[in-house]
């Protein structure tokens, strides 16, 4: 079926198949591959977008019920000229090794500080529970996310 | 696929294709179909049906079934252990998507918030194109995945008396985020009606209720005259293990069946040492 939805600010149309993911939307039929796909059941947040104004894991959503909604994926946040503060503090703190995981965390970084822009450690832990990173060891990324907070204050 | 704009909507679609698939936050139906064990003919998503997120409050509790665990956990809405259980569903994104509703619905026996619904004595209210019927939730569930909601009915809310600030939920896993329970206990103590409900999750078929334990805390109560009291050491162990003997619990990749007598015994100790303690008005 065809849906038109609103992706990053612009209103866009295509075909979406029978029980696709929105991820999967995105990724082949949007040409937007920012959001990556890893477990397809929400384990690992990869795939972690804003669907009107609220972080959810794009694979956990059947695009063919988006039709006039609002979805944010990570390449809202950057041009290809400049990064997003977040962006640069994950790069700066050294929170990006392999990089597969880094847009989910980007995007539900992005989400945590929109609604609690000075997080304790414990609030990041709980905020980012549900994006996996098989390289860090999340130190670096929770160093990330202070100097992100400290950078979009 | 049907996207639903209201109730009346949801209900005549399902009365046109019964056996649809109903999708509400997408966390249960989605993995199906991402992993191939499901290629839904029809599905109708619910998600859009404000009437289905509605929430009061009144001596008794009404949960519309597509209340999210975000909302649940921000809101604190009639019943603090079903908020602790909202706390361990999965994760920030999960808990944004998933719904009571879909909890109930899908009766998974490891369904977090469907220990404190056993506890709670709550009520599972059905509608469908031909009317609607309310079930009490310990005859809903009748097996893992398996209930009595008819293939054109939907589940609309729950419902419960309002027991209080005395009860508490409880859940053993592997890790604090995105994990399947091994086992999870519920307890709640209504001071104003004399009422103990025990829930189990995650160890047996359904969520098992525990009577043996529950007349047990109920005798303690009454000792106590209903009022905050704290238990004994021996009095906490005897309420857990009479929990343990409660469980039907299997052997699987999350634990063992001993494992998960052993927890529940540690659980239901813990749980009545926290719970009988708590003032009639927090």
């Amino acid at each position: 079926m065809r849906i038109e939805l609103r992706v990053n600010g612009s209103m866009r149309a295509a075909e979406a198949r029978d029980g696709e993911s929105l991820l999967s939307f995105l990724r082949e039929e949007l040409a937007l591959p920012g959001s990556k796909n890893a477990c397809e059941q929400g384990e690992c947040g990869s795939c972690s977008v804003m669907l009107d104004g609220a972080l959810v894991c794009s694979c956990l959503v059947l695009a063919g019920a988006c039709a006039g909604k609002s979805v944010e994926t990570v390449e809202a946040l950057s041009t290809t000229e400049t990064l997003h503060p977040i962006q640069q503090a994950f790069l700066d703190a050294g929170a990006v090794q392999c990089g597969f995981c880094t847009p989910g965390f980007i995007v539900a970084t992005n989400a945590l500080l929109a609604t609690n822009p000075e997080p304790r450690d414990a609030e990041i832990r709980e905020a980012l529970s549900g994006n996996i990173c098989r390289c860090t060891g999340y130190g670096k990324i929770l160093e990330a996310v202070h100097a992100a907070a400290r950078g979009v204050r | 696929m049907d996207v639903a704009r209201d109730l009346d909507g949801a209900l005549a679609s399902l009365a046109a294709v019964p056996g649809a698939d109903v999708l509400n936050g997408g966390t249960d139906l989605m993995v199906e179909i991402n992993f191939g064990r499901k290629r839904p003919t029809a599905v109708i998503a619910i998600d859009r049906v404000a009437e289905l997120r509605e929430l009061s409050k009144n001596g008794t509790v009404r949960v519309g079934a597509g209340v999210t665990f975000t909302m649940l956990l921000e809101r604190d809405h009639g019943s603090s252990a079903l908020r602790e259980a909202a706390r361990t569903v999965g994760s920030p994104q999960i808990r944004n998507a998933a719904t009571i509703g879909g909890n109930v619905a899908t009766s998974s026996p490891a369904g977090d918030a469907l220990p404190v619904l056993a506890a709670l004595d709550a009520m599972v209210h059905l509608r469908s194109s031909r009317g609607g019927r309310v079930v009490p939730f310990r005859a809903f569930m009748t097996g893992p995945k398996k209930n009595v909601r008819a293939a054109d009915e939907l589940v609309t809310a729950i419902e419960w008396n309002d027991a209080g600030p005395a009860q508490v939920f409880m859940k053993v896993g592997t890790r604090n985020a995105m994990v399947i329970a091994v086992a999870g206990l519920a307890l709640v103590a209504d001071r104003v009606r004399g009422r103990i409900g025990v829930g189990l999750g995650s160890c047996g078929p359904t969520i098992l209720r525990a009577p043996l334990a529950e007349a047990f805390a109920a005798g303690l109560f009454d000792e106590a005259g209903w009022r905050p009291f704290a238990p004994s050491t021996g009095a906490c162990a005897e309420f857990g293990a009479l929990i343990a003997t409660a469980a039907r619990p299997i052997d699987d990749v999350r634990g063992t069946a001993a494992y998960r007598r052993h927890v529940l015994a540690v659980m239901g100790a813990r749980a009545l040492a926290r719970v009988a303690p708590i003032e009639r008005t927090a």
